[in-house]
């Protein structure tokens, strides 16, 4: 095989040292301060303001002052064309918003620039567009926002889950809180700057970064809804933080995602889904397909190709071009990755791993298939999140369903087989809020996203979409 | 007439409608009914937490075969129901007369009510899919399809004051979206609830589908809330705050989805209430010709 | 390869085969074209693509003359670069050709079988195969009956294949299905494979003269068919785009493409081919940019 030479990205965006909270239009210092690191080299890469208690109480209140005298009076269309116009300062800057994140976070630039960056300009664009639509949604003549909204979203899509949160509330009329996760504030802070570029009314987006303690403080603080995206122990604390209040609430949890292979599949193009499904992103997708089912009949065949492929995966310096895996966002996660690699390994699942080398500084990887997987052992059961691969097989097709929803996630599934009949008769009874046939991990704006079981309820993206940000 | 005021009037047994079945309460248990001025209509079985664990495996093996069934057909059963609500409106009105003190005119206005309100949800199992739901427009390659999809068991506390069209709203738009139920009826005024569960046995409705508990909402519902195998939560009829909360926070521990008390009785809003978006992904794209999208 | 098929057996193996799902396909090209290659990884990728050139002119204004020309820019195309793999040209300029490349490496191709359309009875593409051979061809580049394949009828198609390969004789044989006619990936795997159960020594994609020619995602499913066929047979069998292939970026990614499916057993010009006429050119001006550092011009590069 000939090598690639090194083919950095070039741009690179203006980082502060420092970040204040983004709070009534301004940004404002607070009592403490903390870093973050660059997952690639555990350089610091800024200082950053950390919200308390009584910073989430000035933020909220910014929100509601501005829903009540601004936003919330504001007609749909003139709310959508300052959305537009976010979407086209995203856009503008995607460039520097995609190596700000791969620097943030340890994702490649190919995907930062490729998905991240153009899904979360997308998503501002679409919702933009409802607005004004609102009365056509399917909710009613006239329906009403909620108020202020607080969010809470995780570090693995830092820009994109911004998007995901903000562009639907601010589109229905509801003003925002919003923390994002400790290790990767850096993009939700350049959003604010790009607020300010917006001319968006002070108060309407507020930008709170800190760690667990800050988001509790949004749970609990005086918003009508919660809206949170992370793990389902989180969310099962949120979902009783609420109870018996009068606060809102949608969660989009953990997965497990089965990703099926039955034996009349495309096979080529399962190996790359299976590959996308669980290698994007260094597997920290909470609709990872984790579980690789496939059928015995073609297993070795596709275990073969499957190997083959992930050999040819390169992984290492997020801001090189031809990288496809980068780094792990934290040492904490490094650790819960190895630590269930390691749970697998000692239940008796074979591990395979490609020969390649890893950098010597920053939290690194390997890609890992584990075959002889079953269902009983940890790695079957809990989510890695990382580029981990449980490959277990299956008999039948009615086995292979049984299977996949033999777990308390129901987020998302895939189905692999050229027969259009099984592809139906599979995707009604995979207990799944997305079922990807013959493709996995497509997102859209336009596509309502979310899971079923302790993956959470409420969805995101679509018109469906809308109904967590109004009061339907 | 002499001889009709010696007849001994036959007195109806309440039990729990559980499977199909007319069980009474596992526990042997059963607790004395009034109505509103003091005057003792019968006894109800007091449903257990065993009672609850029953309905829950009940509800769980008829969810799948039923969500399975046609929306046409689960349209007519519940039409069926309706017929059946009709040919007893007269034993309905007594018994809600009884239960609430209502004048008779008011009671059966009320028992036509609820028979125009499951007819008013026959008609719904085919047609809220395509109200709900639809196709999505991606950026891409792609046809990309949302459905709404049965939850799965829900478990429901009926209105206390409201024991017989609170009822219906408690399971028609549930069932009609292809999901099971657990009703634990109204505590103090459960006979109307439990003789509907005779409309029900005999509408062609699949044992399972829907099971009504009378009993204590303090004792039952706790159980039915923390139930691992309970994916919706329905406290409508739990008025009781402190409990509302309780049972909700028990709830998200398996992160069932609630309805909270007060929501109200909008049809489309308790279709959605009970449906999970499922969103299905397929390419579309054949042709080798023009050579790929780049 | 073991036994020979039948026509009915290889007719019935090929209609077996898996479907193709077209997005999926044509996504895994777009994301092996986003490959980066620069500096001394591009001057290595550059001249090997010189060297899988198969420099081609098939007009009908095509003399001697023209092809001493061509072939003296195979054999030196510029300084110190590598000369092309062959030269390809009609039956009739095969003599010309030979003595214009006598004693070089670079081979004659000649297409032949009626190319393009290859509508003429089967008699009449078998002696112009062998009329070919006899002038010194060391390749044939051959066209499917694509009537016939689309008919259905691809026992005819594999038989027809088989008689071409008996009369190429030594010369190796490229099997050029006219992809831009078969239509569907599908129907590309199954005359991928068909072609090789009747000796294809190279699958070819196209003949440059119709409105579809190489694409990357066609060609990289012939790749992926080609690497499953020595898998199940043991045999390699080279793979070679052409038509459209104009420009140094676009035989970057069919070579990235090559590098990632199939690894270094195809990466030469034994096993892999560009039919090609002005990327040569273009290679070579993006040759003189790496050595001078800054752009060139066609006037810089000899037109042929």
């Amino acid at each position: 095989m000939f090598e690639y030479a090194p083919a950095p990205e070039s741009v690179r965006p203006q980082i502060k040292e420092h970040y204040g909270l983004f709070i009534d239009g301004e940004f404002v210092d607070a009592e403490s301060d903390f870093k973050s690191v660059n997952p690639a080299t555990e350089e610091v890469l800024f200082t950053v303001a950390e919200a308390d208690e009584a910073d989430v109480a000035k933020a909220v209140a910014a929100a509601r002052r501005a829903y009540e005298t601004v936003w919330g009076p504001m007609s749909g269309t003139e709310r959508g064309k300052y959305l537009f116009r976010i979407a086209r300062l995203l856009q503008e800057r995607a460039r520097e918003f995609a190596v700000a994140e791969s620097l943030d976070n340890g994702k490649p630039i190919k995907e930062t620039r490729d998905f991240d960056v153009p899904t979360a300009a997308q998503h501002f664009f679409y919702h933009a567009g409802w607005a004004d639509k609102l009365a056509y949604a399917g909710h009613g003549p006239d329906p009403r926002p909620l108020g202020v909204v607080g969010q809470v979203i995780p570090w693995n899509f830092p820009l994109l889950m911004l998007a995901w949160k903000i562009a639907p509330a601010l589109a229905c009329g509801n003003t925002v809180v919003l923390k994002p996760a400790e290790t990767t504030p850096l993009t939700a802070l350049m959003f604010a700057e790009l607020c300010q570029e917006a001319d968006l009314p002070p108060g309407v987006v507020n930008i709170l970064p800190g760690a667990g303690a800050a988001g509790a403080a949004v749970v609990d603080s005086a918003v009508d809804k919660v809206a949170f995206t992370g793990s389902t122990a989180v969310g099962r604390a949120i979902a009783k933080a609420v109870a018996g209040s009068e606060k809102k609430v949608t969660l989009e949890l953990g997965g497990k995602a089965a990703n099926i292979v039955f034996d009349d599949a495309p096979i080529d193009q399962a190996v790359e889904g299976i590959v996308n499904g669980i290698f994007f992103n260094q597997g920290h997708v909470c609709c990872a397909g984790s579980r690789l089912l496939v059928q015995e009949s073609v297993a070795d065949d596709v275990l073969e190709r499957l190997k083959e492929r992930v050999a040819t995966l390169r992984v290492g310096d997020p801001l090189d071009k031809n990288t496809d895996i980068g780094a792990i966002n934290s040492a904490a996660q490094l650790e819960r990755i190895t630590a269930l690699t390691e749970a697998g390994r000692g239940e008796g699942a074979d591990v395979w791993q490609p020969a390649c080398d890893l950098p010597e500084q920053g939290f690194w990887f390997r890609p890992t298939v584990f075959t002889g997987v079953q269902q009983s052992m940890r790695i079957a059961q809990e989510e890695i999140f990382g580029p981990v691969l449980s490959v277990l097989t299956f008999r039948t097709p009615d086995e292979a369903i049984a299977k996949a929803n033999n777990t308390p996630y129901g987020l998302s599934a895939g189905v692999w087989t050229e027969k259009g009949s099984k592809i139906l008769w599979a995707a009604e009874r995979l207990r799944a809020g997305v079922v990807w046939a013959n493709t996995f991990n497509r997102f859209d704006a336009a596509s309502p996203f979310g899971g079923l079981k302790e993956s959470g309820y409420g969805r995101e993206g679509g018109r469906q979409g809308l109904e967590a940000y109004l009061d339907v | 007439m002499s001889e009709h005021a010696e007849r001994l009037r036959v007195k109806k047994t309440y039990k729990l409608y559980l499977g199909g079945k007319f069980p009474r309460s596992e526990s042997g248990r059963s607790y004395p009914v009034s109505s509103p001025d003091g005057a003792e209509l019968a006894n109800a079985a007091l449903a257990s937490r065993k009672d609850a664990r029953d309905a829950v495996a009940a509800a769980r093996k008829a969810q799948r075969p039923w969500a399975g069934q046609t929306a046409y057909l689960r349209g007519q059963i519940l039409y069926r129901a309706a017929e059946m609500l009709e040919g007893r409106a007269g034993q309905f009105a007594e018994e809600l007369a009884d239960a609430t003190g209502a004048d008779a005119h008011d009671a059966l206005g009320t028992v036509e009510a609820a028979i125009d309100r499951l007819v008013h949800y026959a008609g719904w199992t085919d047609k809220y899919a395509s109200v709900l739901g639809g196709a999505n427009p991606v950026a891409g390659p792609y046809f990309n399809h949302t459905t709404p999809e049965a939850l799965g068991v829900v478990a429901a506390v009926a209105p206390h004051d409201d024991p017989l069209l609170g009822l219906v709203d408690a399971f028609a738009p549930a069932i009609a979206a292809g999901n099971t139920v657990v009703v634990l009826a109204s505590e103090a005024k459960p006979l109307p609830a439990l003789s509907l569960g005779e409309v029900l046995a005999t509408s062609d409705l699949p044992g399972g589908v829907v099971n009504l508990l009378s009993g204590k909402t303090a004792e039952v519902a706790p159980h039915l809330a923390s139930h691992a195998d309970v994916n919706g939560l329905d406290l409508t009829g739990v008025a009781d705050t402190a409990l509302a909360a309780d049972l909700e926070a028990a709830a998200a521990q398996t992160l069932k989805v609630v309805r909270r008390p007060g929501r109200g009785a909008d049809a489309l809003d308790l279709l959605r209430q009970w449906t999970e978006y499922k969103t299905v992904w397929h390419p579309a794209g054949m042709a080798a010709g023009a050579g790929g999208a780049y | 390869m073991g036994s020979i098929l039948s026509g009915a057996e290889a007719a019935s193996l090929v209609r077996a085969l898996p479907g193709v799902d077209a997005v999926g396909l044509e996504a895994r090209a777009a994301g092996l074209s986003t490959r980066s290659v620069k500096t001394t990884s591009k001057a290595q990728v550059i001249d090997l693509a010189i060297s899988m050139i198969d420099l081609t002119t098939l007009e009908g204004a095509d003399t001697p003359g023209k092809v001493r020309s061509l072939a003296a820019k195979a054999m030196r195309p510029d300084g110190d670069a590598p000369a092309t793999a062959a030269v390809c040209v009609y039956p009739s300029m095969v003599a010309a050709a030979k003595d214009a490349l006598q004693g070089s490496e670079v081979k004659v191709a000649s297409v032949a079988t009626g190319f393009p359309a290859g509508q003429v009875p089967l008699d009449v593409r078998l002696a112009d195969t062998e009329s070919a051979v006899r002038a010194g061809a060391d390749e044939i580049d051959m066209v499917i009956n694509r009537g016939a394949f689309l008919a259905g009828d691809l026992e005819r198609v594999y038989q027809e294949i088989r008689a071409v390969k008996a009369a190429a004789g030594d010369a190796r044989l490229k099997v050029i299905l006219e992809t831009g006619e078969l239509a569907t990936y599908d129907a590309v795997r199954r005359a991928s494979w068909l072609a090789m159960y009747a000796g294809a020594d190279f699958i070819k994609t196209s003949t440059g003269k119709v409105g579809v020619n190489a694409t990357l995602p066609v060609t990289l499913l012939m790749m992926q068919a080609v690497r499953d066929y020595r898998a199940a047979t043991g045999v390699q069998v080279g793979v070679k785009p052409a038509g459209g292939i104009r420009n140094t970026k676009d035989a970057v990614k069919y070579l990235v493409t090559v590098n990632e499916v199939l690894g270094d057993d195809w990466l030469s010009n034994e096993w892999f081919r560009f039919g090609a006429s002005s990327l040569l050119n273009d290679l070579l001006m993006q040759r003189q940019k790496l050595k001078t550092g800054h752009y060139s011009g066609p006037d810089y590069v000899t037109v042929d």
